[in-house]
């Protein structure tokens, strides 16, 4: 038996008074492909931000790949990490944002080269071999001298995409990486996620309001709901045998609002 | 009436004092403008405070009272100061202060989500702000930069008070000399003219070369 790569316990996050996430916990095994989805405002972006250390935490314990991420021990006390595990913990874990976030100033190839030679000293004739593999995997290795600016919606996340995994990281999370484009574009970069899902073993949580994607994509669907889980399950049981009355709902209106299941 | 090739000459020896105020004002103005407008976006609050000190007193007093105490001022406090060295200290002090603030403008201006990518490459924050933030800022500050110049240009006049023989002031002498108004600052206002104008195009020069292939970015 392995131990989860992803530890999430009793959980806690505030906006001020207001509680987005109440005493969420679950885990996450290693090269588990998770699927969370939910009604908007049910703090499914807030979890993938709290992982990638863009927002605090209010309360509770996350452990990445064996160490925790927000605290760290200090004369044998338990006290709240610093920058410098924040920043050595972060090297476990990448994202993909739903508006790309590329650096517009660099290039196509200098947004996937910059980080692995400033944060992992990568040798830059070495980043950019690299660069070119992971831009061919996108299908986009024609495009390495181009500005973001010059891309469409779907070439940008491909480039995302290739940024993050350009750094290797072991887990990865995609906040709604197609909500953003034009309903033509988001078929070329579900299929390079397909395929990544199908050739590595990275771990992945994916936010998504595609059901028919997760429903592929995911070995396990979590079904949130005013920041706990209500339910969850293979996506068989989450999308055709539901037990809890309010993902079947969910499901309904999703279905209703013209999403394919 | 006499020589008016001699006032020339004169007029012209006031046009290099000024000219020289100007681009090395302009010059520890940029560096202070960046110091302190960095500083102000620091997360450390005594940085912060220090900057926002320097900021607010360069702007809250005259440029006039400044130059006074740098030149009258501080050689009671053991730094006695060249007039040249007086007027640009105190022409950068000022001018760096209104700029700070257009750096700091500038950084603040640049979107959220690109501190967000930063963190997500793990990136420091040092290397957030020198690959990511400050390369995307430094365009929008150049052309208020190119009118913090021209008014630094546009105050080196007040020199004239430490006894430094900039271009105002020879005008005033070639107008005392000669009793004729028109003559000497029609040729200075030309010549400050002429300045600014130079000033505006090198600034305008700089910004096509730095956003060159930077287009599309906002
Ligand atoms: N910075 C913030 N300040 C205050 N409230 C916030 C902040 N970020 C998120 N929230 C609130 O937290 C709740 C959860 O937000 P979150 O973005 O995680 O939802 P979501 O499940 O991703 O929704 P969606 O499907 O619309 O993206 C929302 O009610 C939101 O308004
Ligand atoms: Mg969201």
């Amino acid at each position: 038996m392995t131990d989860p790569i992803i530890r999430i316990d009793n959980l806690v996050k505030s906006f001020g008074t207001f509680k987005v996430l109440d005493g969420l916990s679950f885990d996450v095994m290693p090269g588990e492909k998770l699927a969370l989805i939910g009604p908007s405002g049910s703090g499914k972006t807030t979890i993938l931000r709290i992982l990638m250390t863009l927002e605090s935490i209010s309360d509770g314990h996350i452990e990445i790949c064996g160490d925790q991420l927000y605290h760290m021990r200090r004369n044998g006390r338990e006290v709240p990490a610093d920058e410098a595990h924040l920043h050595k913990m972060r090297s476990h874990i990448g994202m993909v944002f739903q508006h790309f976030n590329l650096f517009p100033h660099k290039s196509v190839l200098e947004n996937i080269t910059l980080a692995p030679i400033l944060t992992k000293g990568t040798p830059r004739a070495k980043a950019e071999a690299r660069a070119m593999e992971l831009l061919e995997m996108v299908g986009l290795a024609d495009k390495a001298d181009a500005r973001p600016a010059q891309l469409s919606g779907g070439q940008k996340q491909r480039v995302a995409i290739a940024r993050a995994l350009a750094l290797q990281p072991r887990i990865m999370l995609f906040d709604e990486v197609t909500s953003a484009l034009d309903p033509e574009l988001v078929e070329e970069v579900l299929l390079v996620m397909k395929r990544l899902a199908a050739e590595t073993d990275m771990t992945m949580l994916l936010v998504t309001h595609e059901m028919g994607f997760a429903h592929e994509f995911a070995d396990r669907v979590l079904f949130f709901d005013k920041g706990r889980i209500v339910e969850q399950g293979p996506p068989e049981q989450i999308f055709s045998n539901p037990r809890e009355e309010r993902t079947q709902s969910f499901l309904r209106k999703i279905i209703a609002a013209g999403h394919r299941v | 009436m006499g020589d008016w090739g001699g006032y020339l000459s004169l007029i012209l020896q006031g046009a290099l004092v000024t000219a020289k105020l100007t681009v090395m004002g302009c010059a520890l103005a940029l560096v202070v403008a960046f110091i302190a407008g960095l500083g102000r976006v620091s997360r450390f609050a005594a940085i912060r405070w220090l900057a926002t000190a320097y900021i607010e007193f360069f702007r809250g007093t005259s440029i006039f009272v400044q130059l006074f105490w740098v030149y009258f001022v501080l050689p009671f406090a053991g730094v006695t100061l060249e007039p040249l060295q007086a007027g640009i200290m105190a022409l950068g002090l000022n001018v760096g202060a209104y700029a700070a603030e257009v750096v700091r403008g500038a950084i603040l201006s640049v979107p959220r989500d690109q501190y967000e990518a930063c963190i997500a490459v793990n990136l420091t924050r040092f290397q957030r702000m020198r690959h990511v933030i400050f390369p995307q800022a430094l365009p929008l500050m150049l052309p208020t930069f190119g009118n913090n110049a021209i008014e630094l240009l546009k105050g080196t006049a007040v020199v004239s008070l430490i006894s430094l023989h900039d271009m105002t002031f020879q005008a005033q002498v070639v107008r005392a000399q000669t009793g004729s108004t028109l003559i000497p600052f029609a040729t200075i206002l030309v010549l400050y003219f002429l300045m600014a104008l130079a000033l505006s195009r090198a600034i305008r020069m700089i910004e096509t070369r730095i956003t060159r292939g930077l287009d599309g970015v906002r």
